[in-house]
């Protein structure tokens, strides 16, 4: 992997940027890179906000001035620079296993015989799959509390579908490319829909708000 | 004290000064389109930067005011109030705000605050997200008790003249100084809106690279508190972009496959996957937000630490300007 590279995202923000690829050692990276800099806790940093292949530093400006000319972005990418160096792996989030109940198919699961016929699999072979693999979350976002699955087993990668839905309902199990995940409210949405959880993955009333987390691991298990 | 919504408008919502520390949850900011105005709303009735007012959008609502309270105006004109200045109004008042003609969003702060509901932290309506909703007839809105202004002190100080505008309300009384909101606010859509180069700027065509800057573009009528849809110009990427979902912010502008740009803004998603071609600077989004569908948008080039610096000045005489007007509020 090459070294993170640091960009301005507009005149509040920095992105610090691990790569270009959907993979769990960019993003193993990237929620190092997050974790290092909650530690340090820096001034006038509002947001930290960890992707696939990158980490989004929201800040003040106005906490990273100094005596000499150099700009509020230039003075934190010198320490941002520095804790990125030091980042260590974080160790998988010890939440033990999370564990979604599915209702595949039908009603629930519009768009599973589609999955089926694009993998060129009985559909309960693609229940099976689906259910058997082991993911992790990589991100979330989107919406509050859409969590980015990686592990989705290859047969099961489909691209998304031509038009989104304009109202997916709140629970909805999908597959979008090499990606899987539960759509936490009713939204549009281009992904296939391949069954429904009665979890609720975001209540801003509960503490935390989202059931799931970067790092965390997923399990779906059929109901 | 409350505050009733007797008809809403064309969209008015609660907005403070926004979410923070929960975008890794997916959850963004929202908060005020034109978050200068608001600020101004609140030092104009000696509120704390970060209480919550109202955002009227293009057309304004019905309110009662069921108790005697001071407010003040702020943003796109619109009859109702007279703007820019401490007003005080006597409770039972109803005051039916008209229609902008130019500009999309005005504010109404209250003395002591609007008082509703806070999810994750934060009185701002996330229409997107679902966190509280556009006001609709029969809210009531509770007002907080205000530490610094005493509307009867006011009601004697303001000497009793009454509103202007196109009415006289003999239960409105403002000062008679107000705010010269020259250099807080601009409305004229021939104004260029600073942008700094995003990452994906050199994967535009020469020509998509020339017209960001050169052309007029015209905000669509599918815009929203999420973002502003530019058309006029489309920009075409010198070859397909194949980008994972990354953090993006209120002011990066994104290039959907369209080549329509899009400019995020208050309900800006915490993550996106399109190019970001550029990012209005900071000191301009407020700016930007008072386009209204069908206004004209030119960018001009900016330079990152040019940005910064009139970022740090505006912040500067903000809290210059809140000293000062609190000391006459005394």
């Amino acid at each position: 992997m090459n070294p993170p590279r640091i960009e301005p995202l507009g005149d509040c923000a920095a992105l610090i940027h691990c790569g270009e690829a959907i993979a769990a050692d960019v993003n193993a990276q990237a929620l190092a890179i997050a974790h290092a800099l909650i530690d340090a806790d820096l001034p006038g940093i509002t947001d930290i906000v960890p992707a696939y292949a990158s980490v989004c530093v929201r800040y003040e400006p106005g906490a990273w001035i100094g005596a000499d000319a150099q700009s509020p972005f230039d003075r934190l990418a010198v320490r941002l620079g520095a804790l990125v160096e030091n980042a260590q792996p974080v160790a998988p989030i010890d939440a033990g296993l999370i564990e979604i109940p599915v209702s595949y198919g039908g009603e629930f699961g519009p768009d599973l015989d589609d999955v089926a016929a694009h993998a060129g699999l009985m559909r309960e072979a693609v229940i099976d799959l689906h259910g058997s693999a082991e993911y992790r979350v990589a991100m979330l976002g989107f919406t509050p509390g859409f969590a980015y699955l990686l592990g989705l087993p290859d047969a099961l990668h489909m691209p998304r579908r031509a038009t989104p839905r304009t109202r997916v309902p709140a629970g909805s199990v999908a597959i979008g490319g090499a990606q899987t995940g539960v759509y936490p409210r009713e939204t549009p949405g281009g992904w296939h829909l391949i069954g429904r959880t009665p979890l609720n993955l975001f209540d801003p009333a509960r503490d935390p708000p989202a059931l799931l987390k970067p790092g965390m691991r997923v399990k779906f298990v059929a109901r | 004290m409350s505050i009733t919504v007797l008809a809403p408008g064309w969209q008015t919502s609660v907005q403070d000064g926004g979410r923070r520390g929960l975008a890794a949850l997916g959850v963004g900011a929202s908060g005020a389109m034109d978050d200068v105005s608001r600020r101004l709303a609140n030092i104009l009735v000696g509120n704390m930067d970060n209480a919550a007012v109202l955002e009227i959008t293009l057309r304004g609502p019905r309110l009662r005011f069921d108790a005697d309270c001071v407010v003040a105006m702020t943003g796109a004109a619109l009859d109702g109030l007279p703007m820019w200045r401490p007003v005080a109004v006597r409770a039972g008042t109803e005051i039916a705000f008209g229609t902008m003609q130019r500009g999309a969003y005005a504010y109404l702060a209250v003395a002591g605050g609007i008082g509703s509901e806070t999810v994750l932290g934060s009185r701002s309506t996330d229409i997107v997200a679902g966190f509280n909703a556009a006001l609709v007839a029969g809210d009531v809105l509770p007002i907080m008790e205000s530490s610094h202004i005493q509307h009867r002190d006011l009601w004697r100080r303001f000497h009793a003249r009454t509103a202007t505008g196109n009415f006289e309300n003999p239960n409105v009384v403002a000062t008679l100084w107000s705010l010269n909101p020259r250099s807080w606010f601009d409305l004229d859509p021939h104004n260029p809106i600073g942008v700094i180069e995003g990452a994906h700027f050199a994967q535009l065509s020469d020509d998509a690279q020339r017209a960001l800057f050169d052309s007029t573009f015209r905000v669509g009528g599918d815009s929203s508190r999420m973002g502003l849809r530019l058309h006029n110009a489309h920009l075409g990427l010198r070859e397909l972009l194949e980008l994972v979902s990354a953090g993006v912010v209120p002011g990066t502008v994104q290039l959907p496959p369209s080549g329509d740009p899009i400019v995020l803004m208050a309900e800006s998603p915490t993550c996106g996957g399109y190019p970001r071609i550029g990012h209005v600077i900071g000191v301009d989004l407020p700016r930007l937000a008072q386009r209204r569908p069908g206004d004209s948008v030119r960018f001009v080039r900016a330079a990152l630490d040019e940005a910064q610096t009139r970022y740090l000045e505006r912040e500067h005489a903000l809290a210059a300007l809140a000293r000062t007007i609190k000391d006459r509020l005394q």
